[in-house]
């Protein structure tokens, strides 16, 4: 078990920076998750971390080591790769057993430790299968049987569900997240699926084009986004942009979820503690509990998430209303979260004086 | 009516196939059926498809017209010899061109494709000559050592491992595996149905090789079968062709057996392996 620490990391491909100076603390025990659309970086990182990539620039230590001259396999560290990365040749319990023998560890130890893990894992029945003879799920049960047997100080794992159908994909995040409490280990996760984000990390890392966006726990992240690409990351669909009133350099943003939908018919109360914009139902999508509306409103198209199915409001006429609480406001220029409208915090920088 | 058009189509289809498959197998048998007739019956017309009596005895004067035991065992010597020298050679050589980036890599498997087109015999003069000054001439290491890394080999193998996907190795890196341990344990297994059937084309090329050995030896105790059989040819009173035959049956008897073991392998080297 083991912090892991990011200091000023940088990856250079051919004169192109995919990793822009990353500072970041892992802390031991953590369920950490890099998450961002592809190309963001969170790949490289985490194989920088594993030794799989070299460091260009800055500081990886895991514990109080420094690592960034040790090769993948002096880490300590255990990887699950996206495609399991099994050894084709090689049974499933070889496979599990390569890394110990690899080790020295003597033949009976290993024998000891692999059908421990092939216990805990529920693969106690295949041992002698290839595995082509496996299904998926074993598959990615065998890339995690192989990771644990070795018992290392932080584990990697690299979209090691994508690969999974969606019934699966769900049964096996909870697993994950049930054998991380039980291990205690640090677990370094990476996705570019929010929903796998939010639900299995306790601290999730979101990435932009080389750069961390903010680094917070789940609900923090939904309820307290740091800048415009995190509130239209998380969250879907995406937080709505719309033209701040008022204030050219400012853009305000709501949740779909949080904005009211009203018939025209039934005319709002003013009142001022609301942002209120009239428009058009253009078309909805039924997600079973809930439905996605696309208004096209007179202050910019939004979406607007209820828990009707009403298909009459569908071309007709509406209302969208939000709460001013409900209300994020960005700066333009520097996409940084100001506050909230209303709030005390957008008095604050009111007060503050900002622009 | 289409169901006729489509079962003549096929007819012809296989009618098709058994000739071309007769025209490779007839020489084949012919060669057998002549090992077990006698003399008389090889040189009658119109000759006949099976022998009338089959004359085993033939195979015991092709054994017993020389040396044939130590002809046999100096061409398992060298034929596997080869073998495994060009395996030790060219998997380490494959391994470093499919999967490291070095300055002059391309040069250098430049060179390895070159040396694929250059036929033996354009260079066995200065060959002979080289091996004649370490005195190696008429030895079994002049038949062994200019054989010992295979271009072929070589290029067959690198494209085998760059098969292999990057992650399993680097699974195997985190799995604090050594290179060469990656080498042995990951790599080479991986490509067994590409080096099985390597290993046949080597093996039988070299077994049935007889060019070389003919410009390198010049005595009994360092030849190989192919030599010998083919002085069974210069017995007096014309060519025993049955007995020849015999012979031949013997050089090629080890290559059959081998080549039944290790079909399934050379197919799926051929076709490609899908998960």
């Amino acid at each position: 078990m083991a912090r892991v620490v990011l200091q000023g990391v940088t990856k250079t491909f051919q004169n192109q920076k995919v990793v822009k100076g990353l500072d970041l603390v892992i802390p031991d025990g953590s369920f950490t998750v890099l998450v961002g659309p592809s190309g963001c970086g969170k790949s490289t990182t985490l194989r920088m971390i594993a030794g799989l990539e070299t460091v260009s620039d800055g500081n990886i230590l895991i514990g109080d080591q420094a690592v960034n001259a040790l090769p993948p396999g002096k880490r300590d560290v255990a990887m699950v790769f996206q495609n399991y990365a099994l050894y084709p040749t090689m049974n499933v319990f070889d496979n599990i057993a390569y890394g110990l023998r690899n080790r020295g560890i003597s033949k009976k130890d290993c024998k000891l430790l692999v059908e421990e893990i092939a216990e805990i894992v529920g693969l106690s029945d295949y041992l002698k299968r290839k595995p082509s003879q496996l299904s998926g799920g074993q598959r990615q049960r065998v890339a995690l049987a192989r990771a644990m047997v070795k018992k290392p100080k932080v584990f990697l794992m690299d979209e090691p569900l994508s690969n999974l159908d969606a019934k699966l994909r769900n049964q096996m995040r909870v697993e994950l997240t049930s054998l991380h409490k039980q291990l205690g280990t640090t677990f370094i996760y990476v996705t570019h699926d929010q929903v796998e984000a939010m639900t299995m990390g306790d601290q999730i890392v979101v990435m932009s084009e080389g750069q961390i966006m903010q680094v917070a726990a789940p609900m923090d992240l939904y309820q307290e986004p740091e800048n415009l690409f995190v509130a239209q990351f998380i969250g879907s669909p995406a937080m709505n942009i719309v033209s701040a009133e008022g204030r050219s350099d400012q853009l305000w943003g709501f949740r779909p979820e949080k904005a009211l939908l009203l018939p025209a018919s039934v005319s709002p109360v003013p009142a001022d503690d609301r942002w209120v914009a009239k428009g058009q139902v253009v078309s909805r999508e039924i997600l079973g509990s809930d439905t996605l509306f696309h208004v096209e409103t007179e202050k910019g198209r939004v979406i607007v998430k209820a828990d009707t199915e009403e298909a009459r409001l569908l071309g007709g006429a509406v209302t969208v209303t939000v709460a001013k609480p409900h209300m994020y406001v960005f700066d333009r220029a520097s996409k940084k979260r100001v506050g909230r409208l209303g709030g005390r915090e957008q008095a604050a920088t009111l007060a503050g004086g900002v622009s | 009516m289409k169901r006729v058009g489509a079962i003549s189509l096929k007819t012809a289809e296989w009618i098709g196939l058994l000739v071309v498959a007769l025209l490779f197998v007839f020489p084949f048998l012919w060669m057998a059926s002549t090992a077990f007739k006698t003399m008389p019956e090889v040189r009658q017309f119109p000759p006949s498809l099976l022998p009338e009596s089959w004359e085993w005895s033939n195979f015991v004067r092709a054994w017993e017209s020389g040396p044939f035991l130590m002809y046999t065992v100096n061409s398992i010597v060298v034929a596997v010899g080869i073998l495994v020298l060009q395996f030790l050679t060219a998997v380490p050589a494959a391994y470093a061109f499919a999967r490291y980036r070095f300055p002059g890599r391309s040069l250098l498997f430049g060179l390895v494709l070159v040396v694929l087109m250059i036929p033996g015999q354009v260079i066995f003069l200065p060959i002979y000559v080289q091996l004649s000054g370490w005195g190696l001439v008429n030895t079994l290491w002049s038949l062994i050592i200019p054989y010992a890394a295979s271009a072929f080999g070589i290029f067959l193998l690198r494209q085998a491992f760059m098969q292999v996907p990057d992650e399993v190795i680097e699974a195997a890196r985190l799995d604090n595996a050594s290179e060469w341990r990656i080498m042995w344990t990951i790599m080479v297994p991986m490509a067994k149905p590409v080096l099985v059937t390597f290993g046949l084309f080597s093996f039988i090329y070299h077994w049935n090789d007889y060019f070389w050995p003919l410009i390198m030896t010049n005595s009994d105790e360092v030849r190989t079968l192919p030599i010998g059989i083919s002085s069974l040819h210069m017995s007096d009173g014309g060519t025993l062709w049955n007995v020849m035959m015999a012979g031949n049956m013997i050089l090629i008897l080890p290559i059959l057996v081998i080549f039944f073991v290790a079909q399934r392998h050379i197919i799926k080297a051929f076709v490609y392996q899908s998960k």
